[in-house]
């Protein structure tokens, strides 16, 4: 595609509806994962503010359990995996010197099957009826023999959204192992494409799994199979255990590419080279297999025998070693580093302090007898979010702060950053940390009215997560404000940048490594 | 072929893979939870092969059921439970009652807690093993005969047996 500045609308739109270009995509990704972030998190308000007080104050309780279901859908498929998705297609061919994704045009169909994926499922919003209010795991028989009718479209549209990401994954994989520039070896790789080529093995081994799933739901629904059904010879847990099998795997999709983010960052501004980056690689992987092996650790209470709930315990417990790997290796490099605190460290920061609190609340519930007070309380809806939030987002705001002023040619205004950073922190501890008291008292999830006892702690949750909502608005005024104006930032624009991406001048040309970069190995 | 075109078969065919293997679990499912008997499945046909009976101690084996919400029949166990040495064979029997003003077919489907008895527990006869058709307003005693082997763990005191009654759908669609 050319890319002269027509006027008009319908160029406009042609642009972008036919752009190969990985930068353009990678935008798009951005882009769209920022929209459904605000529509989500409006939906994360509405059940909180819902929560604020006990009874049914604001909505029917249908309508509560369909926005826990599409908060949820939303937040993992439409946010943080496009999102991760933008990052890989505007770094990846920055990082490895290639001057574009191994195949442009499945790029470009990768992308543009989400908007409609999730069009269609939005629209069952807005269709007579229910739409789905299953929650984000879809067990069976409530999404096949009690399923609204409205369940179809969302089968639909996982569909399509699985299509999406096992073509990225693909695209992925062909461009880390065929495109990189000559010298640029597997021993010099960026960890950060180290992470999303494992990721990217990932993605291509459970999406099928979960698209056979909602398969198996379609035909239980509408051609009279049994698989999840009792009555037919089927059994409602083997739903579970399919579920899972993808479900496990699924949030390390959500959270490696985020480790990938944070070894970039710290070395950056630790000044520092990352302390023992092989470790840290092989660390990726063995998480990456060890997530295969655990997935019924989200069933101890099913009913499973005594031995599978060991084992299961075991393999569970065994992922903190890798991940301790991780995050001493971060502290590591922070150690004796000339450090200094610029809004991706901070996030990188916050990322090593809380995700670290959200894997110990893992390591919890990973022990069965606990588990079973534990399993479906608020208790785990407090662990889920230390861990997606200051997990995976933190990741995303970090690695964001850290490339927006090379995508855009301006630096983004520090104060901003700052705020942004220090609202998040407070509103996310002040709206989650009550969670975990709220469960291990007792409190059930996915339950739109509580018992009066538990007023406090909610009002306080219900209270930390609108400064955390609202405090995010900073940061679309900060990226909006950064593309239009800002401070010209350098090619290197950190100081302690090392990679091939910052040896391109700021913005990034539309082509860049036209001509394969020569690596500089002095540092070495 | 050049080598992004290679790679992108191979990868393709992973996925395909991927796909076939997530419906491959659902007999490998089956076979596993029959094999080691773990989620509460008995037998589906008559057998026996016991050993004898252990009198030293004896269990208690309750009885319960279900019905689909669609089937509007009444459907009970005569008696609610009962106390049994392993190694016994013991004669319980289901009452069912179709409510409705036309023929009927059902299937009950059982359940064992602890699923870890579910091996031990040996069905000789049981109305599981066919449909039911019942007649509009027909009642009818439907037998159990079951005995639980000696080698049942010793921790395990008590039994519950239940079954849900589904309708059957005769070839609709």
């Amino acid at each position: 595609m050319d890319h002269s500045h027509k006027t008009g609308i319908l160029s406009y739109c042609k642009r972008w509806l036919y752009t190969t270009n990985h930068k353009d995509i990678g935008t798009l990704y951005l882009w769209l994962s920022c929209i459904l972030f605000f529509f989500a998190g409006i939906m994360a308000l509405l059940i909180r503010a819902e929560l604020f007080q006990p009874g049914m104050k604001l909505m029917q309780p249908e309508f509560y359990n369909q926005l826990v279901t599409f908060h949820g859908l939303i937040m993992i498929f439409g946010v943080i995996m496009p999102a991760f998705a933008g990052l890989a297609n505007w770094q990846i061919p920055l990082m490895i010197g290639a001057p574009d994704m191994a195949f442009p045009r499945l790029n470009n169909w990768s992308f543009w099957l989400l908007p409609f994926a999730f069009m269609l499922m939005t629209s069952t919003l807005f269709m007579s009826g229910l739409a789905p209010n299953f929650g984000w795991t879809m067990y069976a028989p409530l999404s096949t023999t009690y399923g609204p009718p409205s369940t179809d479209f969302l089968i639909f549209a996982i569909h399509l959204m699985g299509l999406s990401s096992i073509l990225a994954g693909i695209n992925i994989i062909a461009t880390i192992i065929n495109m990189r520039a000559p010298g640029m070896t597997w021993k010099r790789l960026p960890i950060f494409i180290w992470s999303w080529l494992i990721t990217a093995f990932l993605l291509l081994g459970v999406m099928p799994v979960l698209a056979g799933t909602v398969t198996m739901m379609l035909f239980d629904r509408h051609f009279g199979t049994g698989f999840f059904n009792a009555a037919g010879g089927g059994d409602p847990l083997l739903y579970q255990h399919l579920f899972w099998f993808f479900g496990h795997p699924e949030v390390y999709i959500l959270i490696l590419p985020a480790f990938g983010v944070i070894s970039e960052v710290i070395p950056t501004f630790s000044r520092k080279a990352l302390f023992g980056r092989t470790a840290m690689i092989y660390a990726i992987a063995a998480i990456a297999f060890l997530s295969y092996i655990v997935w019924a650790h989200h069933m101890f209470t099913s009913g499973i025998p005594l031995i599978a709930q060991l084992i299961f315990m075991y393999t569970t417990m065994l992922i903190a070693v890798p991940t301790g790997i991780k995050v001493f290796n971060w502290i590591t490099t922070m150690f004796k580093g000339s450090i200094s605190f610029e809004t991706p460290m901070l996030f990188a920061i916050g990322f090593i302090f809380m995700f670290t609190i959200g894997g110990f609340s893992g390591l919890m519930l990973s022990i069965v007898p606990a588990d079973f007070q534990y399993q479906d309380t608020y208790f785990v809806v407090g662990h889920l979010h230390y861990v997606l939030i200051p997990g995976s987002l933190f990741a995303l705001y970090s690695g964001i702060y850290y490339w927006l002023p090379k995508w855009t040619g301006h630096m983004y205004s520090e104060k901003l950053g700052r705020w942004h950073f220090w609202l998040s922190v407070i509103g996310f501890n002040t709206a989650f940390i009550p969670m975990h008291f709220l469960g291990l008292a007792g409190m059930p999830r996915r339950i739109a009215d509580y018992p009066i006892q538990f007023t406090d702690f909610n009002q306080m949750a219900t209270f930390g997560a609108f400064i955390f909502g609202f405090g995010q608005l900073l940061f679309l005024i900060m990226v909006i404000k950064t593309i239009r104006k800002g401070k010209k930032a350098t090619a290197q624009v950190w100081e302690g940048a090392r990679g091939l991406e910052w040896t391109i001048p700021s913005p990034a040309p539309y082509h860049s490594f036209i001509t394969s970069p020569k690596i500089d190995t002095k540092n070495e | 072929m050049n080598k992004n075109n290679k790679l992108l078969i191979l990868l393709t065919l992973i996925c395909i893979f991927m796909f076939a293997f997530s419906f491959a679990l659902v007999p490998f499912y089956n076979l596993l939870c029959k094999t080691l008997g773990i989620n509460g499945k008995t037998n589906t046909s008559g057998v026996i092969n016991k050993s004898a009976t252990d009198f030293s101690r004896s269990i208690t084996v309750g009885f319960l059921t279900t019905i689909n919400t669609q089937l509007p029949w009444d459907f009970y166990p005569k008696i609610k439970q009962i106390a049994i040495h392993p190694g016994e064979t013991i004669k319980t029997v289901y009452i069912a009652k179709n409510n409705s003003d036309n023929t009927m077919t059902a299937q009950g489907i059982p359940s064992i807690t602890p699923p870890l008895a579910a091996k031990y527990f040996k069905k000789i006869a049981c109305f599981c093993f066919q449909k039911q058709t019942l007649q509009a307003h027909q009642q009818i005693e439907m037998p159990v005969v079951f005995y639980v082997e000696p080698a049942l763990p010793r921790n395990i005191h008590e039994i519950t047996l239940s079954y849900s009654l589904y309708q059957v759908h005769s070839s609709k669609k």
